[in-house]
């Protein structure tokens, strides 16, 4: 009886709905918990340092590999397209444009979710299975507070960091190859560079990459802290953790270039945009 | 009258569509070790933590020496629970830390001490659980089983606990480290007046440290409304049981030894200890 409801595709549907609403409406609990916690306090250095070193030092490496081989690829896709228009001069400004705005914070966000999302939600995941989350309330300290909010702090300082260095990386590399491979005037790929992309643009990306920091930080954490039993549930935990980041990293990039765009030609008017074209 | 220790009343714990505690109502006068007993899935840990309030149960009151738990404030229900510490299973040592900074950890976070005091004191600690002060910079996981559990019980007994909560503190240990928690939970009793409660599948740990004994039953095997503690009295009175589901439990390992045997031999340890 209870096999033929389960196998009802309209049963299936309506239950994952409910589990989709329950699931996020637990991470925004876990959200404010932890914003919560933040508020009495910012965590001790000697808890903050260790996971300052671990999320920002140890991943530079893979961030300056994305930044390097971003920044290639984008110069190899766009130069021959650039070429046909007789426009290669301005690989520059559509390499520097494309990266700082908008693939250097979610190809950076996307490896940092992968090796610090992952790691922090399997080492919570752990603590939590072999019992050291009640450990540390056992012990009169708040979990939340020892455990979530130096990750959250350090995800949202460090990330937008950790984008910064992409972003350059990517930017020297696409120069690199510009310059040494496609016989680009390095002059020029500077100069039309300086001239496309502004202030804002470079803003934008690290406005993005800031909440991309947080929702990587508390999908994580919240996955970490409500694992399953046993090595199945915290290697669930480490996966779902990537997932639900992943996805959160692109809802949100639409979420916020849109309203960013709003934003910047609601400030500057004379700009034509979507936003104000009608669309939105 | 002084009010009991911990006292747990028609607490009914629901982990989704399963029901693992139902009115279950328990007291621990202060100064009194408890065993709580009974087969796997009956609910003797989730007991345990619902009196340490690291579980919610789904109904029922808590109270802490008297004090309900929920009317106190949050900063009051952080002191009180300072009172109470708890050895976990598998001691549940931070990964991360080492030796010292677990057994430190507690104090650390209660901001109330200095670190010259808080490094005599888990000195101190780890002397007490027998345990050197070499190994202060190691790893949990760079020692044995059972010096995790004496390091779990230093790191809990740091921060002076008037009631001790102890989870199967010898499975999974060899008969001479289990001989040896079994002194070291009655030497902190004899020391310190500690209350007691240790949640067990262990008869011999129970002959040689409880005053009292409380047997659970698992809900799923009982009809509603029946009492879900099937046991509660003293070592005497487990042995003279004629509760078909106690005898079921407790099996041969009380046929061969008399309770009465048990109680001398738990006496004599006492005064070892002491």
């Amino acid at each position: 009886m209870t096999t033929a409801v389960a196998e009802n595709p309209i049963n299936l549907l309506g239950r994952s709905i409910r589990d989709f609403f329950c699931g996020f409406g637990g991470l925004v609990v876990f959200m404010l918990r932890m914003l919560a916690s933040l508020r009495r306090g910012l965590p001790r250095r000697h808890v903050l340092v260790p996971i300052l070193y671990e999320i920002g030092v140890r991943s530079v490496p893979v961030v300056l590999v994305t930044g390097t081989f971003i920044g290639m690829v984008l110069a190899v896709q766009t130069y021959t397209q650039f070429k046909m228009m007789h426009m290669e001069s301005r690989l520059g400004a559509i390499i520097t444009m494309t990266l700082v705005s908008e693939l250097g914070p979610v190809l950076a966000a996307t490896m940092l979710a992968g090796r610090v999302g992952s790691a922090m939600a399997a080492e919570l995941g752990t603590m939590r299975v072999t019992e050291q989350v009640h450990a540390i309330s056992a012990l009169g300290a708040d979990p939340v507070s020892y455990l979530v909010v130096p990750r959250f702090v350090a995800c949202v300082a460090l990330i937008p960091m950790l984008t910064a260095i992409a972003d350059a990386v990517g930017i020297l590399s696409g120069w690199l190859f510009s310059w040494q491979v496609l016989g680009i005037n390095p002059h020029q790929y500077w100069m039309y560079a300086v001239q496309f992309v502004t202030g804002w643009d470079v803003m934008a990306g690290l406005i993005k990459s800031v909440f991309f920091g947080c929702s990587i930080a508390i999908v994580a954490c919240q996955q970490g802290f409500h694992c399953g039993a046993g090595a199945e549930g915290v290697g669930r935990a480490a996966t779902q953790a990537f997932v639900f980041s992943f996805i959160a990293i692109l809802g949100m990039d639409f979420l916020l270039t849109v309203v960013l765009n709003t934003t910047y030609y609601l400030i500057w008017p004379q700009a034509v945009s979507l936003a104000i074209s009608g669309a939105w | 009258m002084t009010a009991p220790a911990i006292e747990v009343s028609d607490v009914r714990c629901v982990f989704g569509s399963q029901t693992i505690l139902s009115e279950v109502s328990l007291r621990i006068a202060a100064g009194e070790t408890v065993a709580i007993v009974g087969e796997s899935g009956c609910g003797k840990s989730v007991t345990m933590k619902v009196m340490m309030q690291l579980l919610r149960p789904t109904s029922g009151t808590l109270k802490w020496f008297g004090e309900d738990v929920e009317t106190l404030s949050g900063l009051e229900r952080q002191q009180q629970r300072l009172r109470l510490g708890y050895l976990f299973q598998g001691a549940a040592l931070f990964d991360s830390l080492t030796i010292f900074e677990n057994v430190a950890f507690g104090m650390r976070q209660t901001g109330e001490h200095d670190e010259q005091h808080i490094r005599q004191t888990v000195l101190e600690r780890l002397e007490e659980v027998g345990l050197s002060a070499e190994i202060v910079m190691k790893r949990p996981s760079e020692i044995s089983g059972g010096m995790q559990k004496r390091v779990g019980l230093a790191r809990a007994l740091a921060l002076s606990p008037d009631v001790m909560f102890y989870d199967e503190p010898t499975t999974g240990l060899d008969p001479v480290n289990s001989r040896r928690i079994d002194d070291l939970i009655l030497s902190v009793r004899q020391s310190r007046g500690v209350t007691g409660i240790i949640v067990t599948h262990d008869l011999r740990t129970v002959q040689r440290v409880a005053d009292r004994i409380v047997m659970l039953y698992p809900r799923q095997k009982l009809p509603d409304g029946v009492e879900q503690i099937i046991f509660d009295g003293s070592l005497k009175e487990l042995a003279a049981s004629s509760d078909e589901r106690v005898r079921e439990y407790i099996g041969d390992e009380f046929e061969t030894k008399t309770a009465q045997g048990a109680e001398i031999e738990r006496q004599q340890t006492l005064l070892k200890s002491a």
